[in-house]
């Protein structure tokens, strides 16, 4: 295999060195390396592949909106190394054979390593466990397991979920949305559903199931994750969780980090639109103050996308008919730049924690969320945080362009990716 | 004025007077034996009901047709959009025909927002959703100042559903910015829970709200909310929110009743009260006609009314 040096590039925004790849992992860092091929990386950070805990790739079911192919496409050019494919797929990803088809399709596309999120009750229905232990022992590995798009509100069922996976070192990932409080939810409740006649989706809804389920964590001593953590009071709570010693990871997406809630009222984009539509809904300004400061501290452990594809029918619309969902994977790094990098809440090195180490070990990735030293496998991408432009969805890899940030300038730009010392993005481009 | 009229928050204080200016000129109209004027010949007005709505839409109707403006109804029931037409490619059929003018009643909030973004005429809301039915306020306002002069400075108390009423909103709004000063009654689960930031005044006694009040505006209360514990039951609302005759009689002389309609006679609205002089529900539905007149007028015609009218 020929080797790959990677010149001047500023590991975790560090002073410049070079980084020789050889067999897949990095051979040497150092100055004055050379190697077969040389990449110009001046000026460029260096961070770990990116880890997502939370996509949504649409395959198979939803072909029209996303598939493996292309969702992992958006992914190496958003500088993922790997990516966990929710399981709300059609059909569900709830046995053995469904999750390895889609780590098999992952494997085919070779873009990044696809590792399915297995479901936690047949169908997503929140009546029976999935066979959770099957899809743990399969090729896939299953180790998250998710109803995400529903919350598993069963007390007792989520009771048993987090026991039973204890088993196979697995995690539950919850959608916390309490299904009565949120019936028909439209967006946040506060002064703006007030104004615009929409049904409110309460903080409460989310704060109650993560009170819930961290005393459920605790006292079955399993591990719990919370997805896309929303509100200002679900960071007290998991802040609260993780004083005591629970083992409770958080989530917070790139969008709720920048994204309030008066964009459904008035936007560059128009009123109603559902471009902004989002479950969990886009919160208030000081959720999103509080959110950064817990992402910032730690509180939260990641970043995770939540990338949700759509096709254009389902965005052109009233705003109650529209689905919920945005896309993410290819503007992730230039939202947190924005959000916590250029604010001064997080450096280099901690938004490679938050989004390359800390997704890795809650989903028990082997081999991404290694620091970038000798001898680990060679998963690095190249980013030029210097760069500006504005956000054009037409040339997006995801078959899907339901973006919020269309026209909306955002820093940065993955020039690189490498998985397992391979290019799968070079200057910006698929390799 | 802006080119739709989509939300009462659009108006300023001095669209709203030109509104209500131009249709009292109007209604001098409404009282002659020939009623039409030639302003609007040759516009086409298009009234695009998603939602059931019988009266509004034959108020609008009687307007366009009073302008000598061409109307054409569409209705959602039996039409494409039973059979799964979006509400884009309905704007665009509109918008083919050559429509100046869409008024839209629609189930979902926001809808007349969306069909601004697609159509090129100017888009009227007959009532969206749970958000806004500004042509109401106007004809509420346009009610009030006939019975009682300008609104600045007085006193209208709005009781009843207010959560999910479309009335409410756009009168909390256009009120305010006519100088009237609002006050909200309803049980706390019928109120938003931001309700606090809106120009308005919220109370959840009636009867200590009443004798100081110019105007009380009945909301229709949906019998169905009870089934999920909005209130416990019927008889309750009724004695706490009912506008019955002991309540009536704490209002002063010259207060006055509205109702939008439709009523629900014995639950927020006794039936002598809502046939006693100081009602102005059936005045409502004949202002409904001149200010929606004064509406499209304004948004199509726009020039000096004085001259036709001579």
């Amino acid at each position: 295999m020929k080797t790959i040096v990677i010149k001047g590039a500023r590991i975790l925004g560090g002073e410049p060195a070079d980084i020789l790849i050889r067999d897949g992992v990095f051979a040497e860092i150092g100055q004055d390396l050379s190697g077969d091929e040389t990449i110009d990386a001046t000026g460029l950070v260096a961070l770990p592949g990116l880890v997502d805990l939370h996509t949504h790739l649409r395959e198979p079911g939803r072909e029209d909106a996303e598939t493996v192919e292309t969702g992992t496409r958006a992914a190496a050019l958003g500088g993922y190394t790997a990516v966990h494919a929710m399981a709300n797929t059609d059909p569900v990803a709830d046995t053995a054979g469904v999750v390895e088809q889609v780590w098999r399709l992952g494997q085919e596309a070779g873009h990044c390593d696809v590792r399915p999120v297995g479901a936690v009750t047949v169908g997503l229905d929140g009546e029976r466990l999935a066979e959770l232990g099957a899809m743990a022992d399969s090729a896939a590995r299953v180790r998250v397991f998710s109803d995400d798009g529903k919350c598993v509100s069963d007390a007792v069922l989520m009771r048993r979920a987090l026991e039973y996976v204890k088993a196979f070192d697995g995690v539950v990932a919850q959608h916390a949305q309490e299904p009565r409080l949120t019936k028909d939810a439209q967006m946040n409740e506060g002064a703006v559903s007030g104004r615009l006649g929409l049904n409110g989706w309460p903080a409460v809804a989310e704060e109650a199931i993560i009170a819930r389920d961290c005393l459920l964590a605790a006292h079955v001593g399993s591990r719990l994750h919370v997805c896309h953590l929303s509100t200002a009071g679900s960071v007290e709570i998991v802040r609260w969780a993780k004083s005591k010693g629970w083992d409770v990871t958080a989530e917070v997406t790139p969008h709720h980090l920048l994204l309030t809630d008066d964009l459904v009222e008035d936007s560059p984009v128009g009123s109603y639109n559902p471009i902004y539509k989002v479950n969990p809904p886009l919160r208030t300004r000081a959720d999103v103050e509080a959110l950064r400061a817990a992402l910032a501290d730690g509180t939260i452990d990641c970043v995770a996308t939540d990338h949700a594809p759509h096709p254009v029918e389902d965005k052109e619309t009233e705003w109650a008919a529209a689905a919920m969902g945005m896309i993410g994977l290819e503007t992730a790094l230039s939202v947190v730049q924005e959000a916590m990098v250029e604010t001064g809440l997080l450096d280099w090195a901690g938004v490679a924690e938050r989004m390359s180490f800390a997704p890795a070990r809650i989903g028990r990735v082997a081999d991404h969320g290694r620091p970038i030293e000798v001898g680990a496998p060679a998963n690095v991408t190249l980013y030029d945080p210097a760069v500006r432009a504005e956000v054009d969805p037409a040339g997006y890899a995801s078959k899907s362009r339901n973006t919020p940030y269309q026209g909306r300038a955002l820093p940065g730009r993955v020039v690189a990716t490498f998985l397992r010392g391979r290019p799968t993005v070079l200057d910006g481009k698929l390799a | 004025m802006k080119r739709h009229l989509i939300s009462a928050a659009d108006l300023s204080r001095d669209d709203a007077l030109l509104i209500l200016d131009t249709a009292d000129e109007l209604a001098k109209i409404s009282e002659r034996s020939i009623k039409k004027l030639p302003t609007l010949r040759g516009r086409t007005v298009v009234n695009l009901f998603f939602e059931d709505s019988t009266r509004t839409r034959i108020s609008f109707e009687a307007a366009a047709k009073r302008l000598s403006a061409d109307v054409i109804n569409f209705s959602a029931k039996g039409s494409s959009v039973s059979k799964g037409e979006s509400l884009k490619d309905t704007a665009l059929t509109l918008e083919a025909m050559g429509a100046d003018a869409v008024v839209i009643r629609h189930g979902a909030s926001g809808a007349p927002h969306r069909l601004a973004n697609w159509v090129r005429g100017s888009v009227v809301n007959a009532g969206d959703g749970t958000h806004e039915h500004p042509t109401q306020a106007l004809l509420d306002a346009f009610t009030m100042r006939r019975r009682l002069g300008p609104l600045d400075g007085r006193k209208i108390t709005i009781v009843g559903d207010v959560l999910h009423s479309r009335v409410a909103r756009s009168n909390v709004l256009l009120l305010s910015t006519l100088g009237a000063e609002v006050t909200l009654v309803a049980p706390p689960t019928l109120l938003p829970v931001s309700v606090g930031s809106w120009p308005c005044e919220v109370s959840y006694d009636l009867d200590a709200v009443l004798p100081k009040s110019d105007v009380v505006m009945m909301l229709r209360v949906q019998r169905e909310r009870m089934n999920a514990a909005f209130f416990p039951t019927e008889r309750e609302y009724s004695r706490r929110y009912g506008l019955d005759r002991e309540r009536v009689a704490r209002l002063h002389d010259e207060a006055i009743v509205m109702h939008p309609g439709p009523m629900n006679r014995g639950m927020e609205i006794a039936a002598e009260v809502a046939d006693s002089p100081r009602s102005t529900i059936v005045e409502q539905v004949a202002n409904g006609v001149t200010t929606r007149m004064a509406v499209l007028y304004l948004l199509l015609g726009g020039a000096d009314l004085g001259g036709e009218i001579q």
